[in-house]
C-alpha cells in the first residue's frame, strides 16, 4: 500500500495513499465529530461539523470527504476549527426544536452530545424564519417529526441503500425538507418498514411508535394474561443501553428484567424459531419432491415480506407459506397454549420484544390470526424494552441472570442464530440433512453461509441430492438476487433473505449507536458472536431435538405441514404495488 | 420559495402520453437523461403532476420521490399548470421598486389564487418572473405575449376582464 507522511496537530503520521482526514485522524487517535457522514452510504460532506484546518489551503476542509496527500499538515482543534464547528451547530439549532426533555433522543442525541462538547451556551443565538415542518406518523410503525430533522440526509441514504427510496430532500435552500414525493405521506409509497431510516438518524427526526403504553396498560389490567417473547437479536443488543459492551450477551438479565416488569409469562421466540425450521424444512422437501416452485424463500422478515410484495408481486409464490417466527409463536399461545392452560384466548394479551420496527406492521396483517383473534396484540423495540426497564426503575446491572419460562421458553441453538444472516439458512440445513439422509449433520456448522457479506452462496450434497443455497440481506442485496430469479438465470433451491443489512442484529429496532462508532467498528459481526457463541455452548443445536416443539406436535398439530399445522402456523401474501392508488 | 401543487385534476390525453413514452423509450437505461426526459414532459404537459413523474419514474426505473426532489431543486420545473392566458409579473429589480409585489398581490386577490398556480377552470395563472429587460415601462407584465407597462393595481381588473369574456 502507498502512504503519505501528513502531520495532524502537529504530529507526524504515515498514512495509506487515499485516506480522507477523517480515516487519518483515526489512525493518529483522534476523533473528528461528524454528523451527516456514514461510511459508504452518505459521505456528501453537507453538514460542515467535521470541518479541520489545512495549512495553505484557502477555507476549512471537510474532513470525511477531503483525501489527505504528501506533507499535508492538518489541525484538527484549533480555535478557528472550534469556532467553525459551534457556529455550525448554532446554525443548526436556530430552526430545530428543542423540547430536547421530552425527546426520545434525550441522552443519546448526536446534536446534544456535540452541543456539548462544543459549548454551545446560546441555542438561540440565529434564531429567525421557521419552515413549516412535516409530521408524518401515517405507518403503523414509525413518526418523521420534521422539526427535529438537521437534513444529514442519513435516512434518506439509509432508503436508497435499500432500494427503496421512498424519501429524499425536496425543494431547496431554506425550505429543504425530508419527505415523500408531493408532500404526500410516507403510506402513499411502498415503505417497507424496515427502520433503517430510524436507526440511522443522529436526532429525534425519526423514531418508532410508541408502544409500550398499550403493553403497560396489559399488564395492570388484572384481566389480562400478558405473554412476552423475545427474538434471538435482542439479547444481543439490550446492553447497549446499559453501558454493557457490543457485542454482550443478557440473555439472563433480560429474562429477569422482563419478569420484574410483570409479564405473566416470559417466554423466548427461539421455540417458534424452531417451530419455523420444522414447518419450512417440510415444506421445502415437499416442494423439491414434487415439482413445487423453486427456489424457495424465506418468510421470517416481515421488511423483506412487503418489500418483495410491492417490488416483486409476480414472483409471490416463492415465498415459504410459514408464518415468521414471532406470528408462529403468537398463533401458538393463543391455541395450544391457551387450551392447555385452560386460558380464554381473549383474556391473553401477547407482546413480542423484535429487534425489528416492520413487526409492528407484521402484527396489523389479514391472515395472521389463528385463534379468530390477532396472534400478536404488541410489538415493541429493543429500544422500547430498554426504555421499559429505565422506567420501571429496575437496575439492569444487578440483576441476577434468569431462565425463560417452560416449556415455551426453550430454545436450540440453531434457533439462536436466527438473527443474524445465514443463520435461518443454517438452522434449515441442519434439520434438512436429518429430514433427508437420517441422520444428523456430522458439523452442525455450515460456516459458508456465516458472515457480513451482502450475498452468499453454498453448495451442499445431501443425501445424493446437491442443494443450492443463497444466503442475502438488505434488501438492496434481495434485489438482485431476486432479479436472477426472476429472470431464471439462477438454479438455488433456497434462498435466505432478510430486509436489514446483516440480518436481524442490525435490526431497525436496535439501540441507536452514533455514526463515531458505526463508521468505525463492525457492529453487525459483534453482535453477530453473540448468537454463534450462544449456539456453539448448547447442548442441543438442531430444531427437531426441542422437546418442547416435540411435545406441540405431539399434542396439537400433528405432523410437519400437517392441516392443523397450515391453519395456525402458514400464512398468504398480497400483491402490492409501488403507489398506494 | 415552495412550489404550489396543483389541485386540478390531471388532464392527459392519449397523444401526450404517447409522446413522452417515445421519450422515455430513448432515454431509458442512462439516468444522466433524466432531467432531459423531465425537461421533454413539462414542454408536452406543460407542468409535471404527480401522474407524469410517475411514468417517467416507471419509465426510467428511478424512484418517484427522485423525480420530485429534483422537481422541486430546479426552477425550471413545473408543479402547475399555465392557463390559457398565463401572467407573468415582473419581480426584477426595477419593477419591484415601482411596486410590481401590488401588482401580485392584487391578481392574487382577483382570481383566488397564488403566485404559482392556475386557476380552477384553466383560464388564468399567475406567476412570478425574473426581468424582461422592458425596466422603461416598470413595472411591467405580459398576458401569454401581450405586455402591459407603467401599471398600478387598480389596472389589473380592466386587465382581467379584456380576456374574460
Amino acid at each position: 500500500m502507498e502512504m503519505v507522511n501528513i502531520k495532524i496537530n502537529g504530529m507526524p503520521l504515515s498514512v495509506p495513499n487515499g485516506s480522507t482526514i477523517l480515516e487519518a485522524a483515526r489512525y493518529a487517535g483522534i476523533d473528528i465529530p461528524t454528523l451527516c457522514y456514514m461510511k459508504e452510504i452518505n459521505e456528501i460532506g453537507a453538514c460542515r461539523i467535521c470541518m479541520v484546518e489545512v495549512k495553505g489551503a484557502r477555507s476549512l476542509v471537510s474532513a470525511c470527504v477531503f483525501p489527505v496527500n504528501e506533507g499535508m499538515e492538518i489541525f484538527t482543534n484549533s480555535e478557528k476549527v472550534r469556532k467553525s464547528r459551534k457556529t455550525t451547530l448554532e446554525l443548526i439549532l436556530s430552526t430545530h426544536n428543542r423540547e430536547c426533555l421530552s425527546c426520545v433522543r434525550s441522552g443519546n442525541c448526536e446534536l446534544q452530545a456535540l452541543c456539548l462538547e462544543y459549548g454551545v451556551d446560546n441555542p438561540g443565538r440565529f434564531d429567525g424564519a421557521q419552515p413549516e415542518y412535516g409530521f408524518d406518523a401515517s405507518m403503523p410503525h414509525m413518526v418523521r417529526d420534521n422539526s427535529k430533522c438537521v437534513l444529514c440526509r442519513r435516512c434518506v441514504a439509509a432508503c436508497a441503500n435499500q432500494a427503496v427510496s421512498v424519501i429524499g430532500a425536496n425543494a431547496r435552500g431554506f425550505d429543504t425538507h425530508i419527505g415523500s414525493a408531493f408532500e404526500l405521506d410516507i403510506n402513499n409509497f411502498a415503505c417497507i418498514a424496515c427502520g433503517q431510516c430510524i436507526v440511522n438518524c443522529p436526532t429525534g427526526a425519526l423514531y418508532e411508535t410508541d408502544d409500550t403504553a398499550k403493553v403497560l396498560a396489559a399488564i395492570n389490567d388484572p384481566e389480562k394474561f400478558v405473554v412476552v417473547q423475545t427474538a434471538p437479536a435482542v439479547r444481543a443488543a439490550l446492553g447497549e443501553e446499559f453501558g454493557y459492551e457490543i457485542g454482550t450477551d443478557v440473555e439472563g438479565k433480560m429474562a429477569a428484567a422482563l419478569r420484574r416488569l410483570g409479564f405473566d409469562k416470559v417466554f423466548d421466540t427461539n421455540f417458534s424459531a424452531d417451530l419455523t425450521i420444522m414447518e419450512e424444512s417440510h415444506e421445502l422437501v415437499e416442494r423439491v419432491k414434487n415439482g413445487g416452485v423453486l427456489p424457495m424463500i424465506t418468510s421470517c422478515s416481515p421488511g423483506w415480506i412487503k418489500y418483495c410484495e410491492h417490488y416483486y408481486p409476480d414472483q409471490l409464490d416463492h415465498l415459504s407459506t410459514c408464518k415468521s417466527p414471532q406470528q408462529m409463536f403468537g398463533a401458538t399461545i393463543k391455541t395450544w397454549y391457551a387450551q392447555n392452560m385452560g386460558i380464554d384466548p381473549e383474556k391473553i394479551y401477547s407482546v413480542s420484544v423484535m429487534p425489528c420496527t416492520a413487526k409492528k406492521f407484521e402484527v396489523g396483517r389479514d391472515d395472521q390470526n389463528a385463534a379468530g383473534l390477532a396472534d400478536v396484540d404488541a410489538s415493541i423495540t429493543t429500544r422500547e424494552l430498554a426504555k421499559m426497564i429505565k422506567g420501571a426503575g429496575i437496575n439492569f446491572r444487578l440483576l441476577p441472570e434468569e431462565q425463560f419460562d417452560n416449556p415455551l421458553g426453550e430454545g436450540t441453538g440453531a434457533a439462536v442464530i436466527f438473527g443474524a444472516t445465514g443463520g435461518v439458512m443454517e438452522a434449515a440445513l441442519r434439520t434438512a440433512v436429518k429430514a433427508l439422509t437420517g441422520e444428523e449433520a456430522a458439523d452442525p456448522e455450515f460456516t459458508e453461509v456465516r458472515g457480513m457479506q451482502g450475498v452468499k452462496e453454498a453448495t451442499y450434497s445431501v443425501g445424493g441430492l446437491d442443494i443450492k443455497v443463497c444466503v442475502a440481506s438488505g434488501t438492496k442485496n434481495a434485489k438482485a438476487v431476486m432479479e436472477k430469479v426472476k429472470s431464471g438465470e439462477c438454479d438455488y433451491t433456497f434462498i435466505e433473505i432478510m430486509g436489514c443489512p446483516g440480518g436481524c442484529i442490525n435490526g431497525g429496532g436496535q439501540p441507536h449507536q452514533p455514526a463515531s462508532v458505526v463508521n468505525s467498528v463492525d457492529i453487525k459481526a459483534l453482535r453477530a458472536s453473540v448468537l454463534y457463541k450462544s449456539d456453539a455452548n448448547k447442548d442441543v443445536r438442531v430444531s427437531h431435538e426441542n422437546s418442547a416443539v416435540k411435545r406441540v406436535y405431539d399434542e396439537f398439530f400433528g405432523e410437519p405441514g400437517s392441516h392443523k399445522a397450515h391453519e395456525v402456523l402458514h400464512t398468504s401474501y398480497v400483491k402490492r404495488s409501488l403507489y398506494n392508488d | 420559495m415552495l412550489k404550489k401543487i396543483s389541485k386540478i385534476p390531471f388532464k392527459g390525453t392519449p397523444e401526450q402520453e404517447a409522446q413522452l413514452q417515445a421519450v422515455i423509450a430513448e432515454c431509458k437505461g442512462d439516468n444522466s437523461l433524466l432531467m432531459h426526459v423531465m425537461q421533454q414532459a413539462q414542454g408536452i404537459y406543460g407542468y409535471l403532476p404527480l401522474e407524469v413523474q410517475k411514468m417517467i419514474a416507471d419509465g426510467m426505473d428511478v424512484p418517484v420521490e427522485k423525480v420530485y426532489g429534483i422537481s422541486t431543486f430546479y426552477a425550471q420545473f413545473a408543479l402547475s399548470p399555465k392557463g390559457e392566458y398565463n401572467i407573468s409579473v415582473c419581480l426584477g429589480t426595477a419593477c419591484y421598486v415601482k411596486g410590481a409585489q401590488d401588482l401580485v398581490d392584487k391578481l392574487c386577490e382577483e382570481l383566488k389564487i397564488d403566485a404559482g398556480e392556475c386557476t380552477e377552470d384553466g383560464k388564468f395563472s399567475i406567476e412570478a418572473c425574473r426581468c424582461i429587460g422592458a425596466c422603461g415601462l416598470a413595472p411591467v407584465l405580459t398576458v401569454n405575449d401581450e405586455v402591459y407597462g407603467k401599471l398600478v393595481a387598480d389596472d389589473i381588473p380592466g386587465i382581467l376582464a379584456k380576456y374574460q369574456a
